[in-house]
């Protein structure tokens, strides 16, 4: 445990790398000079025989809320929906509420190891692998809840056209189908894309693995990787490829569950701002996600030479912009509703935020327009209590946007006869509450087990890697490379 | 400068090949660079990273794969395209392992043949074959997995993965003789080199 945290303490020298001088690139990797302390710092978590006890008490705990997550989804299963506060105008509400909050968490994900990648983001290689890991078990989250949703479980293979007796098929002009659509490749697209790019990382572990257990099992996964370049080139260019195929994917996926709203006739859903607003909501919500889990993981596992401050520091400039695309939204709903002149829809925004249901509303603006604005002050983009606590009202801010956007919406539709409130049961809540369950558990055991940042990707980006640096034409010996230091 | 290892000396098996390890990228880059110009075939360099212009001091070609891509994506719209025309436009029966009968939905008055809603779905399949096949592809063409190599039985090798790169050259290249290829990858300036068993 104690080497586990040892880089915390042998920090030679403390270099501000979140400054900009313009002419130097600032360094990403602070105090590892060579590649082999690259490999080392990340690869003794997974080789470490114990974690740290921190992590024993987290892992416990994940597992406790998981448990009590299966207990709730089998008594839902086992006894019907009727255990979820749902009622007759409000027929979705935590569930869809859960399922399009972790929906959006993943897509911090691929926009860091897809969309930055093709803009040359250099920054991404310190943190795109958990990001990608997280996207994943977001998305296992998220899939859980259209999965349980839809009542009779043991029915839920009607979402796929597999042929069957009755000759009954899914119908395919519902935004609805296009979502099973949508996420399931995005997960599976998710998924090879984290796997393709770990592969590298694998091969170290498995050619540094002292048990028989462990050299098995990376020796597997690695897929006997040597590191060819013959194979390199086509990783590389493959790597592209998937980067290119995962961009337009992951603005649709968010843009397809935008539909499922879009698209109907209901005052308060039936937008067309509705795509891109999702799109910079998920990625605001993402990366507030990305902080909470990585601003505790770089100092537990003495990672803080590989993730920054300035990775962090930059995280919190794309929360900043998205927080304010999104507040952008919010004041533009309105507008719109009011230049529509459609009495429905005025209605529709007004008692959104001065109905039943204004505490939510407020929380929302609250947590995503006004907190997320004292990120334009360099000292709070580069605290780390605050950041902490800032994603965390983020991460809330982000659950309740989707509360109030569906359950405002159904409870006051355009009759008022048929209004109602909804109230959440305690499945409801505990199911909302084990999904976190769900997630810390996996992400603690690729944590554990996996190397959590992609070591080849971050020594490719490292200034020893260049061929051409002048370091490398006047001392041949050695890979000592002097690190370019921001001042 | 360490010298050839003991154990190749008294070796039994037949050579794989010979691994030169170099501690840097711009020592490697040189490498390459000669191995390639004395004509050599079956050879190739080994990084725990892409090295950045290694393709073209190997001479390296451009891979076909992006084009296999394409095909792949173009399939999956064009298979995305057949399932919902024929599952929700129109009537048809066809054979797909078992008797499938299409059902012509009408909904909401819409044509049969709604194209634009039929536009997300032909969208992710593209996305899904495409990346499916591009990763497939490139671990095929790479005849990965592999999981025993020579290569991955040397304990020198093992770097290969951290922080060491090696230029490797197998022993089936028709200009390989073991002395004079190995004097050959001592003047590159490699930090040792070894002879790998099959």
């Amino acid at each position: 445990m104690s080497t586990l945290l040892a880089s915390s303490t042998h920090a030679a020298e403390i270099i501000d790398n979140t400054v900009e001088e313009p002419g130097t690139r600032a360094p990403l990797v602070l105090n590892l000079t060579t590649f082999a302390e690259v490999t080392t710092t990340v690869c003794r978590v997974a080789e470490a025989r114990r974690a740290p006890k921190a992590w024993y008490i987290a892992f416990a705990l994940s597992l406790a809320v998981l448990g009590f997550l299966g207990f709730c989804v089998s008594y839902l299963i086992f006894t019907g929906v009727g255990v979820w506060g749902l009622n007759n105008p409000v027929m979705w509400a935590f569930d869809i509420t859960n399922f399009v909050f972790w929906v959006g968490i993943g897509h911090a994900g691929t926009l860091i190891s897809a969309i930055l990648f093709l803009f040359r983001q250099k920054w991404r290689t310190g943190i795109n692998r958990f990001a990608e890991a997280m996207t994943i078990f977001a998305v296992i989250c998220a899939g859980l809840f259209p999965g349980i949703h839809v009542g009779r479980v043991w029915f839920a293979y009607w979402l796929f056209p597999i042929p069957n007796q009755m000759d009954m098929w899914p119908q395919f002009r519902s935004p609805l189908l296009w979502d099973v659509f949508a996420v399931s490749t995005y997960f599976t697209v998710s998924l090879v894309f984290w796997y393709t790019g770990m592969v590298p990382d694998l091969a170290t572990l498995r050619d540094r693995a002292k048990g028989k257990l462990q050299q098995f099992a990376y020796g597997l996964f690695a897929l006997g990787w040597r590191g060819s370049n013959r194979h390199w080139h086509r990783y590389e260019r493959a790597y592209l490829i998937l980067a290119a195929l995962s961009t337009p994917l992951v603005l649709s996926v968010h843009s397809v569950v935008s539909f499922d709203f879009a698209t109907s006739q209901l005052p308060g859903w039936h937008t067309t701002i509705f795509p891109p607003y999702f799109v910079a909501g998920a990625i605001f919500s993402g990366f507030a996600m990305v902080l909470t889990l990585a601003v505790p993981a770089r100092e537990l596992f003495g990672l803080k030479d590989l993730i920054t401050l300035r990775h962090l520091d930059n995280m919190n400039k794309v929360i900043l912009a998205t927080g304010c695309m999104v507040g952008y939204a919010y004041s533009m709903e309105f507008f719109v509703a009011w230049y529509s002149g459609a009495a429905f829809e005025k209605f529709a925004f007004v008692n959104r935020a001065f109905g039943q249901y204004w505490w939510a509303y407020w929380i929302m603006v609250s947590c995503n327009v006004i907190t997320p604005q004292l990120f334009w002050f360099k000292k709070m983009r580069t605290s780390i209590p605050m950041m902490f606590v800032l994603s965390i009202v983020v991460n809330v801010g982000m659950w309740f946007e989707r509360f109030v956007i569906i359950v405002t919406s159904l409870a006051n539709d355009f009759l008022p006869s048929s209004w109602d409130q909804f109230t959440p049961t305690w499945v409801d809540i505990g199911t909302m509450l084990g999904a976190f369950g769900l997630f810390f558990t996996l992400f603690l055991l690729f944590c554990r087990f996996l190397p959590m940042i992609a070591m080849a990707e971050v020594k490719a980006v490292m200034p020893a890697a260049d061929p051409h640096s002048p370091e490398h034409a006047h001392d041949h010996s050695h890979g000592h490379a002097a690190q370019g230091r921001a001042h | 400068m360490s010298n050839i290892s003991q154990a190749t000396s008294t070796a039994h098996r037949p050579v794989y090949g010979l691994i030169a390890e170099f501690e840097n990228t711009h020592d490697l880059m040189h490498a390459a660079e000669k191995v390639r110009d004395a004509g050599f075939i079956w050879w190739d360099c080994c990084t725990p990273f892409p090295v950045h212009g290694l393709d073209k001091a190997m001479g390296v070609k451009r891979t076909w794969l992006p084009f296999f891509v394409f095909g792949a994506g173009a399939t999956g719209t064009a298979a995305a395209f057949v399932l919902q025309t024929f599952t929700n436009s129109f009537g048809f029966s066809a054979w797909a392992l078992v008797k499938v009968t299409g059902y012509p939905y009408l909904i909401s008055g819409k044509p049969m043949m709604s194209l634009p809603a039929f536009i997300p779905v032909m969208f992710e399949l593209t996305v899904l074959f495409s990346a499916l096949s591009c990763v497939g592809l490139m671990f095929l063409f790479n005849g990965l997995p592999r999981l025993y190599h020579p290569l991955l039985q040397n304990n020198r090798f093992r770097r290969a993965t951290n922080d060491r790169f090696f230029v490797v050259i197998e022993a089936r290249d028709p200009k390989f003789l073991r002395g004079s290829t190995e004097a050959f990858l001592r003047t590159l300036g490699a930090s040792a080199v070894e002879a790998v068993e099959d």
